[in-house]
């Protein structure tokens, strides 16, 4: 046998994937944008992702913001820390933290979700009976959730922005008894439009991500309840690790813009 | 002669190396009752899913109402499914909707009804099969399997379609049920003046149910004819298949214990 044939054989499959994804990823976005839209279901899934995440995100970036609070105060000079801490959490959670943790966490909650329903609609040809039914799975599954994934994040985000600094501002001024209005007004001063934009638009995208993922794992899972499975773990793992990628590329774009 | 309802010309299925459909030719006339019969993994559903635009023949055309539907585009495709109404082999009832937007999903998707409207003709279609309005209100988890059966046929029939496709409408129900449910065909075919193609291997419905009956094997139509004279066939592979015998020309592929 041909050494090399192992390894073509999975370059080939690399590139089939990728080729699949992209097609998916062009009619799903095409969808989005032409009518009719199912205002009906957008609603519920911008309900179960924006509103139902709250609990989640809400705690990843109190406690998030919380940590930073303390390991700042431990890096910097008794005098220094009551307004490094401010600094730090604030461009720390809007910057990085919060559309990281928050994209991670709806991830795990909503990624998962999505490719285990489709999955499960796919393999009891639930999708099938759409298409008879002359319902276009793309329009009446895809289209809503990758809407809601993409609005509802950064909304997700802006509170756990909010939330983040306030775990910062527990921690600087319960624990540490710095004063409260040092607190802030160095945040304040110190935060930018474009800190918090940047953060937001990460998060659109991380929002993007996350419900492609799931809907392309689920939308193409095949084989019975092992291949739910599979489409859900893939869901959050690819997801997982482009929202990581994605993250530096735009941290990246926006520091040398 | 009248356009055939459905026709296929020789139409050729596979997946990966192994051959499914090899070649087969069909006909359904307007009005006509044509039951396919054959063995189990024999490309029964697979024929079904090719006429209904969910898996795409390899080669040869199919042809609904004399139109060429192999290869259309998605509009066209939706056009033509409007005249369809399937029963899924496994009910696919979509398990996110009460039972009576599932059966008035046609309704409500496909052809812009109101809600209120679409509900009591669902309502109507749920009777028309034996069932009572407040099973309407449940959820498809919570009905037994022959229920369900029944909710995807009168889903099936709602919007009051051309050309009805029953999978295997009897499998998995006890000899009463199934026998009611081969009433609710006959009726709901002969009401509508639909055109009708079934599958199943119950020979006791394919009886009752059809006026042709067709035998898929090897993937060709290897007899085709009137459903009295299915027992003078003189065909040895049908008389072994209408008389489940494990000896004759058909052998399963199995190693002795
Ligand atoms: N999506 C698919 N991918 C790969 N193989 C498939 C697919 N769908 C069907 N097959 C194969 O095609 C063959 C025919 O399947 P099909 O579902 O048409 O059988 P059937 O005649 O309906 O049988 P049954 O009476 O048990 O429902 C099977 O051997 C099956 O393994
Ligand atoms: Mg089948």
């Amino acid at each position: 046998m041909n050494p090399f044939q192992p390894v073509g054989k999975a370059v080939l499959g690399f590139l089939e994937a990728t080729g699949k994804l992209a097609l998916f990823t062009f009619m799903a976005v095409s969808h989005c944008v032409r009518p009719p839209f199912y205002y009906r279901l957008l609603l519920r899934q911008m309900i179960d992702i924006g509103y139902y995440s709250l609990p989640v995100v809400g705690m990843t970036t109190l406690f998030a913001g919380m940590a930073l609070g303390l390991q700042t105060y431990a890096g910097f000079s008794r005098f220094s820390a009551e307004d490094a801490i401010a600094k730090v959490v604030a461009l720390g959670i809007t910057r990085e933290l919060g559309p990281v943790l928050a994209g991670l966490m709806v991830a795990g909650r909503i990624g998962a979700a999505m490719a285990a329903e489709l999955g499960t609609m796919r393999v009891t040809e639930q999708i099938d009976a759409l298409d008879t039914l002359s319902t276009n799975p793309f329009k009446y599954l895809i289209a809503p959730r990758i809407i809601a994934g993409l609005t509802m994040l950064p909304l997700l985000v802006f509170v756990g922005d909010i939330i983040g600094i306030f775990g910062g501002y527990i921690v600087s001024v319960y624990k540490l008894g710095f004063n409260p209005g040092v607190y802030i007004s160095q945040t304040f001063k110190v935060l930018e439009f474009i800190d918090v934009f940047s953060g937001l638009v990460k998060a659109g995208v991380f929002g993007f991500i996350v419900t492609l993922m799931g809907c392309y794992n689920g939308y193409n899972s095949q084989g019975g309840a092992q291949g739910v499975g599979a489409a859900t773990t893939n869901a959050v793992v690819s997801a997982s690790i482009l929202i990581l990628i994605f993250n530096y590329v735009i941290t990246e774009l926006f520091l040398t813009a | 002669m009248t356009t055939p309802k459905i026709k296929l010309k020789d139409v050729h299925k596979g997946f990966g190396d192994k051959v499914v459909l090899d070649g087969v030719d069909l006909e359904v006339a307007p009005g006509e009752s044509l039951v396919i019969i054959g063995g189990s993994g024999s490309g029964k559903s697979v024929t079904l899913k090719c006429i209904l635009g969910l898996l795409t023949p390899d080669s040869g055309q199919i042809e609904v109402d004399g139109e060429p539907i192999v290869g259309i585009g998605r509009a066209e495709r939706e056009r033509i499914n409007s005249k369809f109404g399937m029963l899924f082999q496994g009910a696919a009832l979509f398990d996110s909707l009460p039972v009576w937007e599932n059966v008035a999903f046609g309704l409500i998707q496909g052809e812009r009804m109101d809600r209120a409207q679409a509900k009591e003709i669902a309502l109507e279609k749920l009777a028309a099969v034996g069932l009572e309005a407040d099973v309407g209100e449940l959820w498809p988890a919570e009905l037994s399997g022959g229920m369900q059966k029944r909710v995807g046929l009168a889903r099936a029939i709602a919007t009051e379609p051309e050309i009805i496709f029953f999978d295997e409408p009897t499998t998995g129900l006890d000899p009463i049920m199934g026998d009611i449910i081969n009433d609710l065909i006959v009726k709901c075919v002969r009401e509508l003046g639909a055109t009708a193609l079934s599958i199943t291997h119950d020979m006791a419905s394919a009886r009752k149910i059809s006026d042709h009956i067709a035998m898929l094997y090897k993937g060709k139509i290897i007899w085709i004819g009137k459903t009295e004279e299915i027992d003078s066939s003189g065909e040895p592979h049908v008389d072994q298949f209408i008389h489940g015998r494990a000896e004759g020309p058909i052998q399963m592929e199995l190693r002795r214990l």
